[in-house]
This record gives structure tokens, C-alpha cells and sequence, in this order.
């Protein structure tokens, strides 16, 4: 960011939730003592984003800090401060990608390197078409199928090169890809099948998924 | 009370104490960046670590408290390795600039380096660089410097009331930001870059001006209001280049406000540097001999009763007293030192004063203010309040203007009439005064100045009976001044003597041609051309407004050029130091004083500022010393009738309210940025 500002050069003038969101908002803000309003910041972004085109315009954080009767700047910190909420225009998919070392020592770098290829664009640009941004995040805890990524709500894990770049196609075709782990393993499974806890679960009558 | 040991020292110290407050009670220093004692603790420099036996890691001393049986070693071996690899961190992503940075040779980050840090860097990689932001007339921000000890956002939050400042982004993004580019709409917005232990923010007009070891320092006091601020005058030569505060608990802390600080640029311009006389209508340069030989002629010529004299704001004790003397010598009994017009009863000092104290404040559980706008009139009496207002438990009504007070507080009404259902007791906010166990009224002296003074102060003093404000060991009964000279020249008895006029009565007179002769020292607040034909005699260090009307100019000192005694609204008596010499041929003000009487033939009774300091020792304020003493309680003012009228703030102007202030770049453009152009937008070109 040095260097640059913080928040998109264009903005919109205005910002105000829809009826629904501002019942929503309001059942947050709710949740809380009176005088403690602000701690509702972080699920009303989340609206914010879900309303807007997965981004926080300034209008909207002016918006949320009057709601909340804070100082804007302490809003603005919070935007600026967590990585799920976007401060300019993303495309309508994010891939992003964990490089973090579990996931590196797996093939992060090459996940990165094919999304990049599939998409010709580096890291923290969209697309042309605003249909895809690409990203770099810490871990986001599922190193047990490293390397993984996250689209959306959704988490793509034990990628190849030639896996990521058909969860791209995917999506670029419409389609839906399928989410979890991309090789037929089930759950976070060793690669080499079920190998523990094999006779308690069957002592149990659980029923145990022997293969992969 | 927890008891521990700090290194092979025991100690028992106040529940509550950290480990960093209890090492400096040792005397032992922890270096710190982001730990300040007024501020709150957030811990997040990591400079202040320290051993502590059965921790496995280094505790942060500042954010710690001490308990009991705690070991804790400041000079181990983990201690020392913590702070150079600490320090290491800091100065990863901080330039070597210091050969161009005006924080250089008194910057936190450049000792502790040295005390604390390893001899060299490892870091190669490249560093990283912030977008410099705008932060206004008096600030001039260099972000690349910074190392986020979160200090500034602090005291805009805590201190000044001005939530502006934020931490933006995160890890090595962060970034401190103002809102959108703007500046910091406070009065304190200056201590900010005293706050700043690196040269993140700096001081604009001082920028790059000198090095902080060429300049000479002086103790003074601030005259911009009635607070009595304590500051330090650097000067250069016969040059004074910045104010700084001094720290003083009793009355500013160790914060000053922006006029204090900043119009120092004034003292520099407009200059009175050498006697003028008014020759065929323009103003001629003569010498002081031919001056004082026409102002004494004057003074000999005219019958006392056709003789006024005013005195201005920023007058010292020392000049005011001297033409008392001289005045009252001649039989003069017009004099006046309130140029606002304001009366006020002055039969006991509890009547005009601020007797609770400023620290007093920190007691008080309840405060009914009175008009004025206390954030412009005393900013730091205002930061006071809310210091103790954070604090919790106190409440605070206001009467006067509607505007932002920097802390929450209970609008009551705009004037007389409010003022009036509170003393009379029908008020709701009455219910909150009864219940107080410290209730006081901070009244601004501006309210006296409109009509009925005197009437006004007996209504205040009738709410601060009926609400108990004045008990044993406690006087909640306060008067807020502007004018710096104004409790000294009132408690000199620079008053309406028998049978004398006031300064509305002179301004009328001698625009009725009922005055021949009007000596003002340092009075410019007033209307020239309320003074008729009557001829001018002023005293002063500006060509301002008295100037410009005077037939005969005497260049005095200003508050940096003079040793001087200024009376705070509090009553406390405390001298001020000369920085530098008066510029071209201008005196002290007294010693001007001293001659003018000896070739009227009324000759001062002192030769010496010794000598003229034990003629001020006759009167009692000036006797009991420095500190301010409990006035008592007494009768003052008379009630009467009063036309019901909404009390304003005693200036439209902050930046711009006396002749130093007036004559100020800074403050013009302060003037430009926070008041007069405050909805347009900026176009680009400016500087």
C-alpha cells in the first residue's frame, strides 16, 4: 500500500442499506449493551459488502460509523484492518490463495504461477473483465490438504496446476466447481486412505470409509 | 500496596503502580516510545521490556502492574538482548535521515538508539516509504519516520477531544491517517508534535530553522490567554524561534495551546521600534528625548480630571503598577484596565478569580459553566475538564453558545434567563448542582462586559451559594479571564479610582471632548475613533490599532523581551524571563514609565527592577508568592436588574485576539484554514 491511498479513487456519493439489510443491521446492533453499539462494526461490513459488489466504499463506512454513533477514522480502521473486506473493486470471483508455509511446501508458488498464467494478471489485480481477483492470504487452517485456496465461501484444497486451472474454467464456463478437496479424498482423509482408529469405530458400529 | 524487588531493591509501591512507574520512582530508566504518562497505555513499542523472574518471556513494564513478590531485572543480559533486538525492529523501516530532520538532537528514537541499540544494521532489504499526509498550517507531517507508537491518535482522542487520527491498514501497511486529508481541528492540535518521540510530525513553521542545541532557552509565560501557561522561549540570537511548554501540573501540564505556541511568528512583525510623533497628520520618527520631553509637557499641561489611562491585555505586573504610580500621582482617576467594558465587582478577590484552582478541577463532580466559549478562552482549562470528565462521574451543564465543547455535556440555555431559572433553583439541571458533593460554576469574565456586570456576578454568586459551591477546603465559585494582564492590573488597583471613569465612561468622554489626554499602555482592543481629539499617548510593542490612532508612539517590550510578572485567572503570580532584547531603540516597559516621570516632575520611587519588585511587594497579591492562595469567600457584587440577552463567546476569532496573535502568518493562515474557508473546497494551488 506505501504509497498509495488506502481507498479507491472512485467513489460513490452515497451510501444506504436496503430495508432488509437495515433490519439485519439492526438485529446486530441489538446485540449489544446500549453505549456498545460499535462492537456490531464487523457484521454490518459484512452486509455492506454483501450489498455492494463485495466492496466497502468510503460513503458506506461514513455510513456505518454514523449508525453506530463512532468516529469515522475508528471505522476506517477496522475496514483498513481486516483483509476480508475489500476497499475498491474486486472482480466477482476472489481466488485466494494461502502461501503461508504448510501450503508453500506443498505447491503454493506454482498455484500461484497457474492462476496467474490462466488469468495474466499478478497478484492483487482483477481482471479485465472484473471477473476475477487474484490474491495472497495467510493461512486460512486446512493445511491438512495443502495447498487450498478460497473462492468465495468456499475452500478448494489438495490442488495441482492442472486442478486449479479447471476450477478457473470452471467458473469462467458458469459452472460450479466442486468444493473440498480435489483429489477423491474424503474429508481431511490421509492420502493413503483410513489408517487410524480403524477397530474402535467399527467396535462403535461407525461405518468407516476404508479407500480412497 | 504490592511490595517487590527491582533490581536488589525492595519496594512498596501504590496499588495500581506499572513496573515502568515504580523503576522511575528507583530512578531507574526504561527506555519507552509509546508509553506517556497522560495518555493511555497500549504497549505496543515493546521498548519497555524487562525480566521478570518465572515469566518466560520479557513483560512490557508499562502495561504491567506491579505485584507482589515480583523479581524484576532492568539490566540483565535478556533485558539488554530484548531492547537491541526491539530497537532493531524499529529502526528497520526507519530512514537515516536525521542529518535533514528537525527531530534531530532531541528525538526518543535517535538517544535510545544510541543508549539501547546494536552498533549497526543487518537489514539490506529495501524499506519501505509513506505517502506524506496533510495535516495543516502547523503541522508538517513526514510519515516514511514514523514507527507507530500510536501516541498522536492518543492525544487527539484523550486530550484534545478531536477523534481525527487513525491507525490505517495493517502490518507492514500501517499507516497513521488523518480523516480525509485535513487538518486538526483543535486548539492543542500543536502538542501533538511534542507527543511524536520521532519527526513523524514536526512543526511547520519551524521547519528546518535551527538545530535544538544552537538555541538559547528561556522560562516564560504564556500571555495569548489567562491560563499563565508555563513555556520555554527558544531563541537565536535576538531572534525567538519556537514556544514550548514547560511542564507545570498546576496549570498546563505539560501541554500548551496553538496561539501559544504559534504566534510567536508575530513578535517579528509590526514592530514599534522606535518613538513616533504625529507631525501635520502623519506619524514622524523623533528621538526619545524630544518623546518623553512632549509626553511629560502633556502630562504637566492637563488637569488630572481631563487625564485617562488604559491598560491593555498583555501588560505585566511590573508596567501597569509603575503607571498606576504615576497616574495616581498626578491625581489621575480615570483608569481602566478592562478595555471589554466589562464590570465587575472587585471588593473581593473570590469575585473575579478562579479559586477552585485549574488542578482543582480534577475534584469537581459537577460544573455549571457560564457563557464564553471555554475552548477558545482557555483551551487548556477546557482540555482540564475533560480530562476529569474521562475520568467519569462528572457532569457539565452550559449556558452560552451551542457548540462543541470537545466533551459531552448538558445544554441549558443560551443567556441571562437560564442563568437566572438555575440560581433561582428552577432548573432541572438544579437537581444535579444539589446533589454534587463538588459543584462549581466556571462563569466567563465576558459575560460582565455586556451591560449589567455587576448584577451578573451577585446572580452567579447566588447560584454558587444555593448550590453549596463554597464549603471548607472548597471554592467552586470560578472566573475564566482572556486577558493576561488583567488579574495583575485589577489586584495592582488599576481601577476607576474616586470619582474616576471606567472605560466605557473614558471612551465617551473623550469622544465628547470631555478628555484632553489619554495614555494607553498596550491598549488596542478598543475603538480608535471612540477617542475623539483627544490627544493619544501609546505605549506599546505593535502598530496596531492604538498605534494607528496615537500622536505619540513610545515602543515597548513585548512578553519575550521583558522580565515580567503576569497574574494567571487562578491568582498565581509568576514571572516571566527576557528571551531576547526589545527591537531598535524599544525600552522595558517600566523603565520607560521611570523616565517619563522623572521629567514630569513625579519621579518613581525606584531605580531598579529590585526596587520597583518591592514597591509590588506593598500590595498583598503580589506578597504571598507564587502559588495561588484560598481567597476566602466574601461579598461581591450588587443585585439588580437584567435585561435578559444570550451570552456569545468573547471572540469570534481564536487565532487572531491581540496584537502578537494579529501580526501572526501562522495564525492568518490558522484564520484561513480552520474558520473563514472551512466549506471550500481546496483548488491545488496553494502551498
Amino acid at each position: 500500500m506505501s504509497g498509495k491511498s488506502f481507498f479507491a479513487a472512485e467513489q460513490p456519493t452515497s451510501f444506504v442499506f436496503t430495508d432488509e439489510n437495515l433490519r439485519r443491521a439492526q438485529a446486530h446492533i441489538a446485540k449489544y449493551p446500549a453505549g456498545k453499539q460499535a462492537s456490531a462494526i464487523l457484521p454490518l461490513f459484512h452486509i455492506v459488502q454483501e450489498q455492494h459488489d463485495n466492496w466497502i466504499p468510503r460513503a458506506a463506512m461514513n455510513y456505518v460509523a454514523d449508525m453506530l454513533e463512532m468516529p469515522r477514522i475508528k471505522a476506517y480502521e477496522v475496514a483498513t484492518f481486516y483483509s476480508m473486506f475489500n476497499m475498491a473493486p474486486v472482480g466477482r470471483h476472489t481466488i485466494e490463495v494461502c502461501t503461508t508455509t504448510p501450503c508453500w511446501l506443498r505447491g503454493s508458488a506454482d498455484l500461484v504461477d497457474a492462476c496467474q498464467r490462466r488469468l495474466g494478471i499478478t497478484l492483487n489485480e482483477t481482471t479485465a473483465d472484473r471477473h476475477f481477483t487474484l490474491r495472497e492470504v495467510e493461512c486460512l487452517g486446512a493445511c491438512v490438504n495443502a495447498p487450498m485456496i478460497q473462492i468465495g465461501e468456499h475452500y478448494y484444497e489438495d490442488l495441482t496446476r492442472e486442478s486449479m486451472v479447471g476450477i478457473i474454467d470452471d467458473l469462467v464456463a458458469g459452472r460450479e466447481p466442486k468444493p473440498g478437496s480435489q483429489t477423491r479424498k474424503y474429508g481431511s482423509m490421509n492420502d493413503s486412505g483410513t489408517t487410524t482408529l480403524i477397530d474402535e469405530a467399527r467396535q462403535l458400529g461407525v461405518a468407516v470409509q476404508e479407500t480412497v | 500496596m504490592p511490595k517487590l524487588t527491582i533490581d536488589g531493591t525492595e519496594l512498596e509501591v501504590a496499588q495500581g503502580t506499572s513496573i515502568l512507574q515504580a523503576c522511575e520512582e528507583l530512578g531507574i530508566e526504561i527506555p519507552h516510545f509509546c508509553y506517556h504518562s497522560k495518555l493511555s497505555v497500549p504497549a505496543n513499542c515493546r521498548m519497555c521490556l524487562v525480566e521478570m523472574q518465572g515469566s518466560p518471556k520479557p513483560v512490557a513494564s508499562c502495561a504491567m502492574p506491579c505485584a507482589d513478590n515480583m523479581v524484576i531485572r532492568t539490566a540483565s543480559e535478556l533485558t539488554h538482548r530484548t531492547r537491541q533486538d526491539v530497537m532493531e525492529f524499529l529502526l528497520i523501516n526507519h530512514p537515516l535521515d536525521c542529518p535533514i530532520c528537525d527531530q534531530g538532537g532531541e528525538c526518543d528514537l535517535q538517544d535510545q538508539a544510541v543508549g539501547y541499540g546494536y552498533d549497526r544494521g543487518r537489514y539490506s532489504e529495501a524499506k519501505r516509504a509513506v505517502k506524506d499526509k496533510y495535516m495543516g498550517p502547523l503541522i508538517k507531517p513526514f510519515m516514511t519516520r514514523c514507527i507507530q507508537c500510536t501516541r498522536c491518535i492518543r492525544f487527539a482522542d484523550e486530550i484534545a477531544g478531536v477523534p481525527e487520527l487513525g491507525l490505517l491498514g495493517r502490518s507492514e501497511d500501517v499507516e497513521i491517517s488523518t480523516f480525509v486529508e485535513k487538518a486538526i481541528a483543535s486548539e492543542l492540535s500543536g502538542n501533538l508534535i511534542d507527543v511524536c518521540p520521532v519527526g513523524a510530525l514536526t512543526s511547520k513553521p519551524y521547519a528546518f530553522a535551527y538545530r535544538s542545541w544552537e538555541l538559547k532557552r528561556t522560562a516564560g509565560i504564556d500571555v495569548m490567554d489567562a491560563v499563565g501557561s508555563n513555556i520555554r522561549i527558544d531563541s537565536r540570537g535576538n531572534e525567538v524561534v519556537r514556544i514550548l511548554p514547560r511542564l507545570n501540573e498546576d496549570v498546563n501540564e505539560e501541554w500548551i495551546a496553538d496561539k501559544s505556541r504559534f504566534a510567536y511568528d508575530g513578535l517579528k512583525r509590526q514592530r514599534l521600534d522606535r518613538p513616533y510623533m504625529r507631525v501635520d497628520g502623519s506619524l514622524q520618527p523623533v528621538t526619545w528625548d524630544r518623546a518623553l520631553e512632549v509626553a511629560a509637557a502633556k502630562l504637566k499641561a492637563t488637569a488630572p480630571d481631563r487625564i485617562a489611562a488604559l491598560a491593555g491585555d498583555l501588560v505585566d505586573v511590573e508596567s501597569v503598577v509603575a503607571l498606576g504610580d504615576l497616574m495616581k500621582s498626578l491625581g489621575v482617576a480615570n483608569l481602566d484596565c478592562r478595555q471589554d467594558g466589562a464590570e465587575f465587582d472587585t471588593a473581593h478577590p473570590a469575585g473575579y478569580l478562579f479559586n477552585s484552582t485549574i488542578a482543582g478541577i480534577e475534584e469537581a463532580d459537577a460544573i455549571l459553566i457560564v457563557g464564553g466559549y471555554l475552548r477558545w478562552e482557555a483551551p487548556l482549562i477546557n482540555a482540564r475538564i475533560r480530562k476529569r470528565l474521562l475520568a467519569g462521574g462528572l457532569k457539565v451543564g452550559v449556558i452560552g453558545e451551542h457548540r462543541d465543547q470537545t466533551y459531552p455535556h448538558k445544554y441549558l440555555g443560551a443567556g441571562v434567563e437560564t442563568l437566572q431559572a438555575v440560581a433561582s433553583g428552577n432548573h432541572e439541571f438544579c437537581d444535579i448542582l444539589r446533589s454534587a458533593r463538588k459543584p462549581m460554576i466556571i462563569v466567563s469574565a465576558s459575560i460582565f462586559a455586556g451591560g449589567s456586570g455587576i448584577a451578573l456576578q451577585a446572580l452567579c454568586r447566588q447560584a454558587a451559594s444555593m448550590f453549596n459551591m463554597v464549603t471548607d477546603g472548597w471554592n467552586g465559585f470560578n472566573v475564566v479571564h482572556t486577558a493576561a494582564g488583567r488579574i495583575g492590573a485589577v489586584q495592582a488597583g488599576f481601577l476607576p479610582q474616586a470619582g474616576g471613569l471606567g472605560t466605557r465612561a473614558i471612551c465617551k468622554a473623550a469622544a465628547d471632548g470631555r478628555l484632553d489626554l489619554v495614555y494607553l499602555l498596550g491598549a488596542d482592543e478598543i475603538e480608535p475613533s471612540t477617542l475623539g481629539k483627544a490627544f493619544v499617548i501609546y505605549q506599546g510593542h505593535h502598530g496596531d490599532q492604538g498605534a494607528h490612532r496615537a500622536d505619540l508612539i513610545l515602543p515597548g517590550a513585548a512578553y519575550t523581551e521583558k522580565t515580567g510578572t503576569y497574574v494567571n485567572t487562578e491568582g498565581r503570580v509568576q514571572v516571566s524571563r527576557a528571551a531576547v532584547f526589545p527591537p531598535g531603540e524599544a525600552k522595558e516597559d517600566w523603565k520607560i514609565l521611570r523616565a517619563l516621570s522623572a521629567l514630569a516632575a513625579k519621579t518613581l520611587p525606584y531605580d531598579s527592577l529590585g526596587e520597583l519588585r518591592s514597591r509590588m511587594a506593598q500590595i498583598p497579591a503580589f506578597r504571598d508568592g507564587a502559588t495561588p492562595s484560598p481567597s476566602g469567600w466574601g461579598q461581591f457584587g450588587t443585585a439588580g436588574q437584567i435585561e435578559n440577552r444570550v451570552f456569545p463567546a468573547a471572540m469570534s476569532n481564536y487565532y487572531m485576539t491581540n496584537t502578537i496573535s494579529r501580526a501572526s502568518v501562522t495564525m492568518a493562515k490558522c484564520t484561513e484554514e480552520f474558520l473563514e474557508f472551512q466549506a471550500q473546497p481546496k483548488t491545488g494551488t496553494e502551498g
